[in-house]
């Protein structure tokens, strides 16, 4: 009698890719923007950052403990729902509401619709317009950088589309010295993150180049002034970090460009035109509504396709 | 300036597909010829189609190259004796020989004589040649093309994309002489317009020694051609290789002769060369020993039906190995012990020290099975449909134009496995039809 053997269906060796491994780089991605979101707003957006990391972690946790599921806390897709979510708060925010913000974006839309893969919206990013809609002034409530006692200032955004005068330079803008959410300041460093995603295959550039250059494109004809445009408010953050979620992005590269062009329309309508300063959020989400939709048309034929027979 | 004229560019655009480790520790190691077992084990279904029918009895004695089973109907292939020696036991499914050690050749054999296409047919026929790629297509149903069909192009593949596997290239490289004597035989008796070689940009060295086919005198109008490709899996495919050569898509339940092609293994063309040549059948295979597990990896000619844990003892490998897959890591099928024998279409053991761990999340939806998929089909699509039930979703999804390549269990970071998948899908489709 020999050995007993593996015996397995082919291929017997995989990619070292693994999901565990994506969302670790997506995290090591996040971490320049959310340091220095650290560094120029204080402690606070910290124990912020802290809050929304360990209590989406906690959440998961529990709905598989109370629902009985494997645990899957391992694959750390929670941590990175609750580290983006995170950095797209202000850093004067309450804790509950944090906490109220990862309950509604791990609870309420990841596992409500089967936990990971299956979610039809970014989780973070409906929690934000979730808290933004309840809470409007604790979430619009921004700091300016380095300053010591809470002051509130109007985002560069709001003084661009002639809401408020503009104090903050293109090179402030660029390098993230302006008031703002605690991760979304700092384009430079969001930008290097989403090369390393690149570098590292993890995100395709189509939905970040799409969805940036269709705002840029557009501010363009309205004669504003375009890279202060790109560079404040939640864009960065959006297109390369929320808009590249797989699970609400389409799958074909046509459809990836159909779904940034989308996004980079609908902010700068919402931008241009509502009484809202910013609508990176409801642009990707409104967009996520449409993904199954986009996938739909833009699905690619089989090699060698024969279309089947009539009466068949 | 000239030579690299010579070389073709796939014609083709490249489809999807994924870039592997070539791992090809064997390509420049001469090729080890082994010492005959005491005992060969010649199974009568070897090929695609009808398993062969035994022609020998119990005790009779027998050569290299002695018909022990003929071909059991129009898809089926003959086995021949591997060995010199005595028939040991008739099984339902298979053939003991004891091995005497000389291998002393039939005296029967005698060169075969090739006119028409129906001789060359009928010689893949008796040779016992089947598709020694992997898949084991007896080549006499392939050659035996049917009146009025008109085949311009003859693909040899050479490509080899599956990592480790090195016993093509180790053939072109050995036996030169057969590959461009059959590559030009084929040619000529099927009146092919042109041949193209495939070869992927990996091997240098085949592809000098072939450039040299390809510039040979012989060649007068210029018809036989090389083609690298790129390095990447599955070049190999028939499907993906014909489009490569010829730019030309073979449609879904087709054959390659439906749009004007026939391919070839390379060694397949070599050993129906010899065996035109000198009438001695397929009796022995070059394959690649290789793998995590193996100490010193080479390749071996190993007579037909020899036992895997033979070839493994003589090659040597590490104790703690716990897979062995006969074919490469990507296509390749497991073995359950050690104790069957080698198959005709065998061209590699692969012996791993760790099989694949099957721990598995949810799908992320990231798209990679689809976007690597050569077929462009979507493997997460039905995954899906499979864990729902939702079983009247396959056909739509066309499960049936899968290859089952692996590119898509390969790159799932979720470790899903799709192509398993696929397979379940196309047994519950065939199941319910």
């Amino acid at each position: 009698m020999s050995k007993l053997l593996n015996v397995a269906s082919s291929p017997h060796m995989r990619h070292p890719d693994t999901t565990r491994g994506i969302m670790l780089d997506v995290v090591i991605a996040l971490l320049p923007a959310a340091v220095f979101g650290c560094v120029i707003f204080g402690w606070r957006s910290a124990a912020v950052l802290a809050v929304t990391a360990a209590s989406a972690v906690v959440f998961e946790y529990l709905w598989n403990l109370i629902c009985k599921k494997p645990q899957t806390v391992g694959d750390l897709s929670a941590l990175v729902t609750g580290v983006i979510l995170g950095m797209n708060l202000p850093s004067t925010i309450p804790f509950w509401m944090a906490i109220i913000g990862s309950f509604i974006a791990i609870i309420i839309v990841k596992q409500f619709f089967g936990g990971l893969g299956h979610n039809f919206a970014n989780p973070a990013m409906t929690a934000r317009i979730a808290l933004m809609v309840s809470f409007p002034a604790a979430m619009t409530k921004f700091v300016t950088p380095f300053a010591v006692d809470a002051i509130s200032s109007a985002t560069p955004l709001a003084s661009l589309y002639g809401e408020a005068t503009s104090t903050v330079s293109i090179k402030e803008a660029f390098f993230g010295l302006q008031g703002g959410c605690i991760g979304e300041t700092s384009a430079f460093l969001l930008i290097i993150g989403g090369i390393y995603l690149v570098i590292r295959r993890i995100i395709n550039p189509i939905i970040p180049v799409c969805f940036i250059g269709t705002v840029a494109l557009a501010t363009l004809f309205t004669g504003d002034n375009v890279l202060l445009a790109i560079c404040s408010g939640g864009l960065m953050l959006g297109s390369i970090f929320m808009a590249t979620d797989y699970t609400t992005s389409p799958t074909t590269n046509l459809g990836k460009i159909i779904f940034g062009v989308g996004c980079g329309l609908i902010t700068f309508i919402i931008r241009q035109f509502a009484s809202l300063p910013e609508g990176v959020s409801y642009s990707i989400l409104l967009m996520n509504i449409l993904v199954p939709y986009i996938n739909r048309i833009t699905e690619h034929k089989p090699f060698g396709y024969v279309k089947a027979k009539e009466g068949k | 300036m000239q030579k690299q004229e010579k070389i073709l560019k796939p014609k083709g655009k490249a489809l999807m597909g994924i870039f592997l480790p070539h791992t090809k520790n064997t390509a420049e190691f001469e090729t080890v010829v082994m010492p005959p077992v005491a005992e060969v084990i010649l199974p009568f279904s070897q090929h695609i189609g009808a398993p062969a029918k035994p022609v020998v009895e119990e005790g009779q004695q027998v050569f290299v190259g002695t018909l022990v089973a003929e071909a059991g109907g129009f898809v089926s292939a003959p086995v021949h004796s591997s060995v010199s020696g005595t028939v040991k036991k008739i099984n339902p499914d298979s053939v003991v020989i004891t091995s005497d050690g000389h291998m002393t050749p039939d005296e029967s054999l005698k060169p075969f004589e090739v006119k028409t296409p129906a001789d060359l047919a009928e010689a893949a026929g008796r040779c016992g040649l089947v598709g020694l790629g992997g898949a084991g297509f007896p080549t006499k149903v392939k050659l035996s093309i049917k009146e009025g069909t008109v085949i311009d192009t003859l693909v040899v593949n050479a490509a080899e994309c599956e990592p480790y596997i090195t016993s093509d290239y180790r053939e072109c490289m050995e036996n030169y002489d057969d590959v461009i004597n059959g590559i030009y035989l084929i040619k000529e008796i099927l009146n092919i317009e042109k041949a193209v070689i495939c070869v992927e940009s990996n091997k240098e060295s085949a592809i000098q020694k072939l450039y040299e086919i390809a510039t040979d005198t012989r060649d007068e109008n210029d018809s036989v051609k090389l083609m690298r490709l790129p390095s990447k899996y599955p070049q190999g495919a028939e499907k993906v290789l014909i489009y490569s050569a010829t730019g030309r898509k073979v449609p879904v339940g087709k054959l390659p002769s439906d749009v004007g092609c026939i391919v070839m293994n390379i060694t397949s063309i070599a050993t129906l060369y010899r065996f035109i040549k000198t009438g001695m059948p397929l009796v022995q295979k070059r394959i690649t020993v290789d793998g995590t597990a193996v100490k010193e990896p080479k390749n071996v000619i190993v007579p037909i039906g020899t036992p895997i844990k033979d070839i493994l003892d003589f090659v040597g490998v590490d104790e703690d190995y716990s897979e062995i897959i006969m074919g490469g890591p990507m296509m390749g099928v497991d073995i359950v012990s050690a104790d069957v024998p080698l198959e005709k279409r065998n061209n590699a053991i692969t012996v791993m020290l760790d099989a694949v761990p099957d721990v598995t999340t949810a799908c992320i939806r990231c798209g990679r099975c689809a976007n690597t998929c050569p077929m462009s089909l979507y493997p997460a699509k039905v995954d899906s449909a499979i864990t729902f039930k939702q079983h009247d979703n396959l056909n739509s999804l066309n499960v049936n134009y899968c290859m089952e390549c692996g590119c898509c269990s390969y790159v799932c970071p979720a470790k899903r496995p799709l192509t398993q998948t696929m397979r379940l899908a196309k047994a519950i489709l065939r199941r319910e039809k």
